[in-house]
């Protein structure tokens, strides 16, 4: 076993998301693991393009991002170090609905898709664990966004 | 919960001038009263809020959002909503208004002694938060860790800017603060409030969270120091509703078996929680 790849392992094995992973399940998904950096400025994710890939953010700050003609770039979300930033590698038909950009120098390691879902495919108790975890960081992510959009501080009380 | 401190006659204002205004935000202002004659010291506690009168146009209740150890003067600072809000915000230098109070439950800082405490607040939810705050950090070695965690609706929203910066400038205090979303100059956190319960440090089984803001904002949060492990008796959240007497004599202000003025407006969430759901309360 590489260095690296025990490192990445232990990575995986540390964070919350991936707590409730049997050992050997953990293993095949640093198995699809790398080390990625992006320097400020850079995308990890384009609106509309295909995305192979979800980040754990290791170090430094991504903001997902709306493009509007009228208002420019609008963030809706920044992620930083302990992180995992996004989940539409895993949806049909695995295109991103915005933007992420490295605010600063980031850090990251970057989970492959499409060599996920083939052993998801493989291992159908695999693939139920990695879903099961997934649609939880989806439902949470859904919690959140129809939070902003009622805009709750501009909240008339109407009692 | 500390019982709330006596007041001589509830139903009648004592009559206040303004010794300071400032605007904080766009519709927000914050107003020191002091006594219009020599009074005795006014005595209140973190989370309780007086009645406050504007003189022709009508009362509101106003949470008291300075230090609580000041007996001299009494804060408020107030969103522009209506006529009774929009006559305090206009009040200058010298104004008179009428004030009764204090009333309500306020927030159970002796009860927390000892527990890590999770502060978090929405939008001008921080106003009413802040004594809790100045009471906690003048009895810092009493409590575990303490998170400070505030969201807003934009940069341009957020309130007690300079005093933030300087929260989080102590090393016995985590301040976290998020808007719902920008355009650009800000250099912050971007996401919802709720967001930052899952990153910040306490510990779920021996922790107080003290919660003000827009309902909706408030039973997330709830839900999401629940997710934490947190149990809803050591939640705490201040409730609004319209209110008139303000001492649990008229009804105005009843939420479902509760009088928001008498048994409030600060409640643990364990028993506002199903009212809060119920459709048509
Ligand atoms: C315990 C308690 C503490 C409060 N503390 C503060 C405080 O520290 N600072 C502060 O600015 N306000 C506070 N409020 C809210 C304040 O009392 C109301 O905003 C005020 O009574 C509105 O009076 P008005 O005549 O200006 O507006 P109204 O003419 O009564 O209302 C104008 C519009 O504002 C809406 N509105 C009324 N009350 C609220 C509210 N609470 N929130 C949002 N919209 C409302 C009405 O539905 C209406 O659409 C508190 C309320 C309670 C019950
Ligand atoms: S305001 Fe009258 S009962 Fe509460």
């Amino acid at each position: 076993m590489s260095s690296a790849f025990k490192d990445m392992a232990a990575i995986v094995s540390e964070h919350p998301m991936f707590a409730g992973f049997a050992a050997e399940h953990r293993e095949l998904i640093a198995g699809c693991a790398s080390n990625v950096r992006f320097d400020a400025g850079a995308l990890l994710f384009r609106e509309g393009e295909p995305v192979s890939r979800f980040y754990l953010i290791r170090y430094g700050k991504v903001a997902v991002e709306l493009a509007s003609p009228s208002r420019g770039h609008i963030t809706i979300q920044t992620h930083q170090e302990g992180d995992i930033v996004g989940w539409s590698w895993i949806v049909p038909p695995f295109h991103s609905y915005h933007d992420a950009r490295a605010l600063t120098l980031t850090r990251a390691l970057a989970f492959d898709g499409a060599c996920l879902r083939d052993k998801a495919a493989a291992d159908p108790e695999f693939g139920f664990v990695l879903l099961k975890h997934f649609s939880q960081l989806i439902a949470q992510s859904l919690e959140r966004v129809q939070l902003q959009l009622v805009d709750v501080y501009g909240e008339v009380q109407s009692a | 919960m500390p019982e709330a401190a006596a007041v001589a006659d509830p139903m009648v204002p004592v009559p206040y001038r303004v010794l300071r205004q400032r605007r904080e935000i766009d519709g927000v202002h914050t107003l020191d009263f002091e006594p219009a004659e020599g009074r005795t010291p006014f005595r209140a506690l973190p989370g309780q809020f007086n009645m406050v009168y504007a003189y022709g146009i009508g009362e509101a209740a106003i949470s008291l959002s300075g230090d609580c150890d000041d007996t001299k003067t009494i804060r408020h600072t107030i969103r522009k909503v209506g006529a009774v809000t929009a006559g305090l915000c206009s009040l200058g230098k010298g104004d008179s208004v009428g004030i009764r109070g204090p009333f309500g439950r306020p927030w159970p800082l002796d009860e927390a002694r000892g527990a890590d405490i999770v502060v978090v607040a929405g939008g001008i939810g921080l106003a009413p938060l802040r004594p809790a705050i100045y009471g906690l950090l003048a009895k810092r070695e009493r409590y575990g860790r303490i998170a400070v965690l505030y969201g807003s609706r934009s940069p341009e929203e957020l309130l007690f800017l300079d005093e933030l910066k300087r929260w989080r400038g102590r090393f016995d205090l985590e301040v976290e603060a998020t808007v719902d979303h920008t355009t650009g100059g800000w250099f912050g956190q971007v996401g919802v409030v709720t967001a930052l319960i899952d990153r910040a440090g306490f510990d779920p089984d021996n922790a107080v969270a003290l919660i003000c803001g827009p309902e909706i904002m408030m039973r997330f949060c709830a839900r999401e120091l629940e997710h934490r492990g947190m149990s809803p008796a050591d939640i705490y959240v201040s409730m609004e509703r319209n209110m008139a007497c303000g001492v649990g004599h008229c009804g105005h202000c009843q939420f479902g078996p509760e009088f928001v003025c008498k048994d409030g407006p600060v409640f643990a969430y364990d028993r506002v929680e199903p009212i809060m759901t119920l459709r048509e309360v």
